[in-house]
């Protein structure tokens, strides 16, 4: 791997190495995060390599949480970033929105990661609107060699103004890999700083509140000014018609559209206003090329029409260009009546073959398999909603195990269990990830405990955050950058909130799990069940995985097919009347003997 | 002059690694490389892609489509499913050993025939050169060095702008130090198989 902390010239970065190393080049002492891709990578080096780049990091338990440290070091002189997903940010937004009234005395930048085309998301919201909102500055990078330079740009802007800044990138930034300069490392910046208290701006009762506004709309002129003089902001190429552009969209404009002239944005709020108007005046018309939402657009039509210009505007608000989806090369055909845009290849025809589908899918071995059969077999014919979260057990929405029936948000199955509970005659049945109850299902657990909601909420504790790439969370206890602590115990929280129905399984274990499962939903009031199996590719990682191996007895075996229907583990194959099971993938776990009601398949060590 | 290859697979097969050996050895020869990868939930078992482009005046970390150059493929079915990446002047390169969807395997879908899913293939690109790069591994000296005989399949393509020569150095950067050796061997074979067709 690269070292990110060599004083080497170029390297081949991904997005997230590269803003990474931004860090270390802005001398940022303090960085928190709840691991969300596409920003997740970040924290797994931060983990490795923080206490060496003599910063703190943390993971935190939720996003508000990671806002909240990050705003006290940097209210207290200590340069801070947090970090997340674009729907942490919703999370977070509490903070967020009070602490552009507070500011920050040293450079502070919250990355939010959107992900257009939801790649590994619930859906795909454009939290540029979160920086106008929270009369927030901007900054928006296009390709990994910006991403790691904007950072600096930004902590430069952040500490002018006392304001945090809103770093927003999408997945094809953070997830682009290109050849990236180094500068510098940054070595003079605090690691720590001293709270001056000051109530008028950060206690924010209403009498300051109000005060606050006023003084965060004048930093928001002084921001229009930076704005406007920012090299961020750039105009390249001539020619009577103007394309405005932002983000990864501006890379699929240079390289595939040609004479025109780009105006470039990397300082996106507030938006240079007298700079976009001067591109504007004089052009035919100009194109706003944008992902998601027309953001910058209706700003350059309201800038437009308050310097009476005359000049058309093509983008989304007249249909030219898309608002749903990320944009590619293949987006800038959609202009190609209106510029000069490259002639696209004739593409092979699509296959008219029927292909087996190859949606992402639970593991081999993964112990969330055994969960959700014993969960099914449980139920049997009872009326249930399976109600689901965010994690690698969103994937039991697919056959056979269909254990998702509505999923919205981190810790949203739990809430929403409790409005089913109450509101049908159907048992609500809540399956959430260990990092995830500490995130967000300790709340809606007690609100069920307070309401005497009837559910069944079933904790996949598999020691690990797994799906975001195995970050350690309040469970597994923390064990880098010098600082060691217990894991927060489980059963422990459950049984202190009250709850009087606890029982801890091994997943593996699938027949005693259905007899757990069957207590469960048979109880009246709030079942806690804990599911407790760590994760077999963070074992295959972590170099622990115990090399075993199921063989089925062909001799025994009666094709009765109990474990393809209850486990449909892709390590075990039909092969006509028969099952066998493939070697490569199989981890030994059991699971298929478990079920196997003649004990025909044997675990080989 | 500006080159990009699609390279199609499973989660699991090595598609980031034959990524970034090549993204490497491009950026080695000094050419601008722009990548795009797939991370995250894609990552378990589902069908997954890396884009790697380089040249001169390269931006985008996406090509367009039916525009690469060359569709390496780790795996059968994918192959077939990623034809609209290129066109039929597109080199590539389809390694025949497939990797059972789950739904296969618990037999709720089948597996095409392997010689059907070559003659799709033939049908829009005469091109196609086929490689069984785990049976190449295992005579190599193990199954894991598939992807290496890929790589080496890659240097032999007609008209691939990188270096034999500098594809290997990389790769073997890239593989901890006892598995150089068998990623050489790996590679050599997989530069032969391929120069034979």
């Amino acid at each position: 791997m690269v070292d990110l902390l060599s004083d080497s010239k170029q390297e081949l970065l991904l997005g997230n190495e590269a803003i990474t190393r931004g860090l270390f080049e802005a001398g940022v002492k303090f960085a928190s995060t709840y691991p969300g891709t596409p920003s997740s990578e970040v924290g797994n080096l931060l983990e490795e390599l923080s206490e060496k780049a003599g910063m703190y990091f943390e993971f935190s338990s939720n996003e508000k949480t990671a806002m909240e440290v990050s705003v006290a070091a940097a209210s207290s002189g200590v340069r801070s970033f947090v970090f997340m997903k674009h729907v942490g940010l919703n999370v977070a937004a509490d903070p967020l929105m009070t602490l552009t009234y507070a500011g920050v005395r040293a450079g502070m930048l919250v990355m939010s990661a959107d992900d257009p085309s939801a790649h590994s998301s619930q859906n795909e919201q454009d939290n540029r609107y979160y920086s106008t909102l929270a009369l927030m500055p901007m900054v928006e990078p296009s390709n990994p060699q910006e991403a790691k330079d904007f950072i600096k740009e930004a902590y430069e802007i952040s500490e002018k103004l006392g304001l945090p800044l809103l770093y927003r990138t999408t997945t094809r930034v953070n997830h682009a890999r290109s050849v990236v300069t180094f500068g510098p490392l940054k070595t003079d910046t605090p690691l720590k700083g001293h709270f001056e208290k000051d109530d008028p701006h950060f206690v924010n009762i209403p009498a300051f509140a109000v005060q606050n506004r006023v003084r965060l709309l004048e930093k928001n002129k002084l921001a229009l000014q930076l704005s406007e003089e920012s090299p961020l902001n750039r105009i390249e190429g001539t020619g009577d018609i103007g394309i405005i552009t932002s983000g990864v969209a501006y890379c699929y404009v240079k390289e595939f559209v040609s004479d025109v002239s780009i105006l470039k944005l990397g300082f996106t709020n507030p938006l240079p206003e007298k700079k976009i108007a001067d591109f504007v005046r004089g052009k035919r018309f100009v194109i706003v090329a944008e992902e998601l939402e027309p953001f910058v657009e209706d700003q350059v039509l309201r800038i437009i029409a308050q310097n009476q210009l005359n000049v058309p505007v093509h983008g989304k608000r007249d249909g030219t260009l898309p608002r749903e989806w990320e944009y590619s090369p293949d987006t800038m055909q959609k202009l190609k009546d209106l510029v000069k845009v490259k002639s696209p290849a004739v593409p092979m025809a699509k296959t008219q073959m029927q292909l087996p589908g190859r949606p992402p899918s639970i593991c081999a071995g993964c112990p969330h398999r055994g969960m959700f059969a014993a969960t099914k077999r449980a139920v049997g014919s009872t009326p249930v909603v399976y109600c689901s979260d965010i994690g690698c057990y969103t994937l039991g929405v697919q056959p056979p195990f269909r254990t998702a029936d509505f999923i919205i948000c981190m810790g949203g199955g739990a809430g929403a269990a409790g409005g089913f509970a109450q509101a049908t005659d159907q048992k609500p049945i809540a399956f959430i990830g260990d990092s995830t109850f500490f995130h967000a299902g300790v709340p809606p657990l007690t609100s069920a405990l307070f309401n005497h909601h009837n559910i069944v909420m079933v904790i996949l504790d598999n020691r690990t955050t797994a799906m975001t790439g195995h970050q350690p969370n309040p469970g597994t206890g923390r064990h880098f950058g010098g600082i060691n602590t217990d894991a927060v115990d489980i059963e422990g929280v459950v049984k202190g909130l009250g709850v009087k129905f606890v029982k801890t399984v091994d997943p593996y274990d699938v027949m005693d799990c259905v007899k757990v499962m069957k207590e469960a939903i048979d109880f009246d009031g709030v079942a806690v069940v804990i599911s407790k199996c760590p994760c077999p590719l963070l074992l295959k990682k972590e170099k622990r995985l115990e090399k075993k191996v199921c063989v089925v007895n062909q001799d025994e075996c009666i094709s009765c097919f109990t474990c393809v229907r209850m486990i449909a583990c892709p390590a075990l194959i039909k092969k006509g009347e028969k099952v066998e099971v493939d070697p490569n993938q199989c981890i030994g776990c059991g699971m298929c003997r478990n079920v196997c009601p003649k004990k025909c398949i044997e675990v080989r060590e | 002059m500006k080159y990009s290859v699609q390279i199609v697979g499973v989660g699991g097969q090595g598609v980031l690694l034959a990524s970034m050996v090549l993204g490497s050895a491009a950026m080695k020869a000094g050419h601008t490389v722009m990548m795009s990868e797939v991370h995250g939930m894609a990552q378990r078992g589902g069908s997954v892609r890396s884009t790697v482009r380089f040249g001169d005046e390269v931006y985008s970390p996406l090509e367009a489509t039916g525009a690469a150059d060359l569709i390496m493929s780790f795996e059968p079915v994918e192959t077939v499913r990623a034809l609209p990446l290129g066109n039929k002047d597109s080199a590539v390169i389809m390694n025949l050993d497939p990797v059972l969807p789950g739904n296969v395997a618990a037999g709720f879908e089948t597996y095409p025939e392997i010689e059907d899913l070559v003659k799709e293939v033939r049908k829009e690109n005469s091109n196609v050169i086929t490689i069984e790069a785990t049976k190449i591994a295992i005579e190599a000296g193990k199954a894991v060095a598939a992807n290496a005989v890929m790589i080496g399949a890659v240097a032999a393509v007609k008209g691939f702008p990188l270096d034999k020569e500098i594809l290997k150095e990389v790769l073997l950067e890239k593989v901890p130090p006892k598995a150089k050796e068998l990623n050489a061997k790996a590679f050599d074979m997989g530069y032969e198989a391929m120069s034979k067709q």
